[in-house]
């Protein structure tokens, strides 16, 4: 039995330690926000915060993220996330929505870290994260809209 | 009198009669309203309100509302969407044109996926299915899904009228309530059970344009906020009680079969429950997807590739050149392009090349499938229900009508889950036939099965000749196409091809607006088995760089300015003209760039729109970064012109990585690429500046999800050249193999 804590809350799992973070959330918790892309952690829809830090759960093992404490969409709150969740809604960042899951946790942990982001820092922050519908653009605008919002 | 302790029940029996009249539908209609007072259901079919399809009544067990429209006690109104939502925004496009001519306020409009059901909820451009494609939803929606908004406010102004005895005439509705000069004030949901019994309006009158006030506006997205916080639902976000999880084993090569297979060490793998042999390879069916996957890689299984494909890219494109040899089909013949040629002052001739393309949608393909007593249930990401039911039935070996498809949004598509044979519909039927059991089974794709598994953008190559006269026009062309058919042996075949030429291989050459007079372009159907299909834009995505390179070729043969050359040919086409120049006046076009910088502009049109693009590049030895593109969009009536710059942006978006270097290739048969390493989309740091106008013009909507992708390629290629005097012909561009 493995304990995670997700959201605040803890979670007894009865699965082998090398499940990947995303199955376990995904399958055994029934927490889909967190989203599949890749299985290989090259396109970002399946990140989610462990202990503050943006990690992809899918090449995260459910032993390695045990005594951790995870974030997933979610769960995700407090004055950054709102302002990056109010942004992306403001500008309609979304297509098919797919991605931006990831793209949110990503924008979020950039911000944490990053309160004024440039264009460059926005590209090292983000370019983790595919977002094959190409909303970029709008993305870049958001995380810029969200500064904003916080400052 | 309201009552609220009833919810509201989607559910409306229908006569049973096929031929029943209006009259009797709607009295059926009107009758089961009384007995649900708390909805008002306006059932409306094809045409112009026709009631034929609706009239024919739901299969016997299945649940089927034959409904566009809800509106509940909270007044909220609800528009069911017969189209499939892959990010294209359509769930907020059909949403406004029945809040248009209902008056409501856009706060309380809501939409729902329709269910699959082609009687109810056909796409009128494709005949009896149902399905989405094409860039046709807005287009073929534009009349019907007005006439329902315009038809249930017609029925609560009636309702009204009879309430409070005034004549209808004096009742006016603005933003979800109903006025009268009285004084006297309602709410859509204090009527709308009054309203129900109403008659429907046989064809009600549409608002004139001056009316309108949603139509043209900036509205928010209705699906921004479930895709924000991780509450939306896909395909692969369902989850049933009991439910497995399937994973396939495909064949390494397209055309292989199954010799034989061990299944011992993948049944050792905790979790792994089965293991079964279905059409297109072995099933490992699991408590959960790692256990699935973890199960299949312990699977061993020997292929016999007797049939299969076995060419390298390489191979493929020789015996394409060698093909072209022969005299091909006929698929567009003006005048005679082998004098006019003969006649010119300058020619030229042009090889491009066109590799394989997937479409990797962010939500790789998946479904959920349950079998039942009635018979079978699915939920998925279904863009062409008409055939994911009648697959389904087959496999199973019951009737269409006992299938039940539940239609989720989904993560992308760009065509990818259209499929004439349904290919992952047929397997998620086939796995659910192999285990035989009651229990809901989860089909997973990884995105490994996704990059390698076929269905991809077909291989083309172009080989064009042509010539410009002394006086720098154009005196003609020879044109040859050669590229696997999509449609061939499909069941949408004879809807798109013509004396053997399949359209979506030729157009965008054939019926060129381009006032070429001596033309001539051949088309040859090359075959293999790798399975191939429509990527957004379908055959757009390749003749659009062929033509717009050539003529920018030309232009440039002919001693021309680039935008100038093509208006002259574009006399005709004033719509194309006329996005060419808003394009060239926005875009800054013949204003100087400095060394290593170039210009390039491309116009094309597509799907009933027309889009010209001009990119700005900086070339750095081999190099290619795309600074800005500028584009200028005629897709008719913008019905929310924030979504379709949102579209024309995502539009460059998928498309640049195909530009710059996307490609799936063959070794020996073997697809050389696997995820998103090898095949890897656009990132954000490569996105250029993206801006959008939108031509002001009086005509009903054409599409927009497709029709600025062909533009991009042609674009940047000769900005390029503006840049270097280097002609980038073939897709992926490769600088360093170009002299």
């Amino acid at each position: 039995m493995i304990t995670l804590s997700v959201n605040g809350v803890a979670h007894d799992l009865d699965v082998p330690s090398d499940m990947p973070l995303l199955w376990a959330l995904r399958d055994t918790l029934a927490m889909t926000g967190t989203k599949f892309g890749c299985g290989q952690a090259l396109c970002g829809a399946c990140t989610v915060q462990l202990d503050g830090t943006a990690v992809r759960s899918c090449q995260t093992s459910v032993g390695d993220a045990a005594g951790a404490e995870i974030v997933t969409i979610e769960g995700v709150n407090g004055k950054v996330a709102e302002a990056v969740q109010a942004a992306w809604r403001d500008l309609d960042v979304v297509q098919c929505g797919y991605c931006q899951s990831g793209q949110i946790m990503s924008a979020i942990a950039l911000l944490s870290d990053n309160a004024k982001p440039t264009d460059d820092d926005i590209d090292a922050a983000m370019d983790g994260n595919i977002c094959r519908c190409g909303t970029y653009q709008r993305i870049r605008a958001a995380i810029h809209d969200a500064a904003g919002k916080l400052a | 009198m309201l009552r609220t302790d009833l919810p509201v029940n989607p559910l409306i029996p229908r006569p049973a009669t096929r031929g029943a009249s209006r009259r009797d539908f709607l009295k059926g209609a009107a009758t089961v309203g009384g007995a649900f007072v708390l909805a008002t259901f306006v059932p409306l079919g094809r045409g112009p309100l026709a009631q034929e399809a609706a009239a024919s009544g739901p299969p016997a067990g299945i649940f089927e509302p034959n409904v566009f429209l809800k509106i509940a006690p909270d007044s909220t109104v609800t528009v069911l969407i017969k189209h499939f939502e892959m990010g294209q925004g359509i769930t907020t496009g059909l949403t406004t044109l029945v809040a248009e001519e209902l008056d409501a306020d856009w706060g309380q409009m809501r939409y729902e996926m329709a269910p699959a059901n082609p009687a109810l909820y056909a796409n009128l451009f494709f005949g009896t299915y149902m399905g989405t494609g094409g860039s046709t939803s807005t287009a073929n929606s534009w009349t019907q899904m007005r006439k329902v908004g315009a038809a249930a406010r017609a029925m609560l102004v009636a309702a009204a009228a009879k309430e409070w005895n005034v004549p209808a005439g004096e009742i006016t509705v603005a933003k979800g309530t109903l006025s009268h000069p009285s004084g006297k004030t309602a709410t859509f949901g204090d009527l709308a059970g009054a309203a129900m019994a109403e008659a429907v309006p046989a064809d009600p009158a549409v608002k004139t344009p001056d009316q309108w006030t949603l139509i043209g506006t900036r509205l928010p997205r209705l699906d921004s906020f479930a895709k924000t916080n991780g509450t939306a639902v896909y395909g692969l976000d369902i989850r049933r009680p009991g439910m497995l999880v399937a994973v396939i084993r495909r064949p390494d090569r397209f055309g292989g079969t199954v010799k034989s297979f061990d299944a011992t060490a993948a049944k050792a793998i905790a979790g792994v429950v089965d293991v079964v042999q279905i059409p297109t390879g072995v099933a490992v069916i699991a408590k959960d997807t790692w256990s699935a996957m973890k199960g299949r890689e312990a699977l061993t299984v020997e292929w016999d590739d007797a049939k299969a494909e076995t060419r390298s890219t390489d191979a493929i494109f020789a015996s394409y050149r060698e093909e072209l040899k022969k005299t091909g089909l006929p698929a567009d013949t003006r005048g005679d392009a082998a004098a006019g040629i003969a006649g010119a002052a300058k020619t030229t001739t042009a090889e491009f090349t066109f590799p394989y393309l997937a479409h990797a949608p962010m939500e790789p393909m998946n479904g959920v499938i349950q079998l039942t007593d009635e018979g079978a249930e699915i939920w998925s990401g279904s863009q062409f229900p008409s055939i994911d039911l009648y697959v389904t039935s087959a496999v199973l070996g019951i009737k269409p009508e006992q299938v039940k498809i539940n239609i989720l949004i989904s993560g992308g598509s760009f065509g990818r889950r259209a499929v004439p044979n349904a290919d992952w519909t047929f397997e998620l039927a086939a796995v659910a036939k192999a285990v035989g059991r009651k229990d809901p089974v989860q089909l997973v794709w990884t995105r490994e099965d996704d990059i390698k598994g076929g269905y991809y953008r077909p291989m083309f190559l172009h080989a064009v000749e042509a010539g410009v006269t002394a006086d720098g026009k154009i005196a003609g062309w020879r044109h040859k196409v050669i590229g696997k058919s999509i449609m061939i042996g499909t069941a949408l075949e004879q809807m798109v091809v013509h004396d053997g030429v399949d359209d979506t291989s030729v157009e965008g050459v054939k019926n060129s607006p381009y006032k070429i007079p001596h033309f001539a372009v051949e088309a040859y159907n090359p075959a293999s088995e790798v399975p191939v299909l429509w990527w957004r834009s379908v055959g757009n995505t390749h003749t659009a760089q062929v033509m717009e390179t050539m003529m920018d070729e030309l232009a440039t043969m002919a001693g021309r300015d680039a935008v100038e050359f093509r208006l002259e040919l574009l006399s005709e086409h004033p719509r194309m003209a006329d996005v060419l120049k808003l394009a060239a006046e926005k875009g800054d076009w013949g204003k100087p760039m400095p060394a290593g910088k170039g210009r390039g502009i491309a116009v094309h049109e597509s799907f009933g729109t027309r889009v010209a693009m001009v990119a700005e590049v900086t070339v750095d030895g081999a190099d290619i970064k795309v600074d800005r593109i500028v584009a200028a969009v005629d897709c008719g009536i913008a019905v929310n012109p924030d979504i379709i710059a949102a579209q024309v942006e995502g539009s460059v978006g998928f498309a640049l990585s195909s530009v710059l270097r996307n490609a799936i290739t063959l070794t020996d048969g073997i697809v050389d690429q696997s995820n998103f390493d090898g095949f890897e989309p656009t990132r954000m740091s490569e996105m250029p500046v993206v801006e959008v106008h939108i031509a002001k013009v009086d005509a009903p909507p054409s599409g927009i999800g497709e029709p600025a992708v062909p533009l991009l390629a042609p674009a940047i290629g000769n900005a390029v050249f503006q840049a270097t005097g280097k002609r980038l012909r073939s897709l992926p561009f490769d600088l360093g193999t170009v002299g």
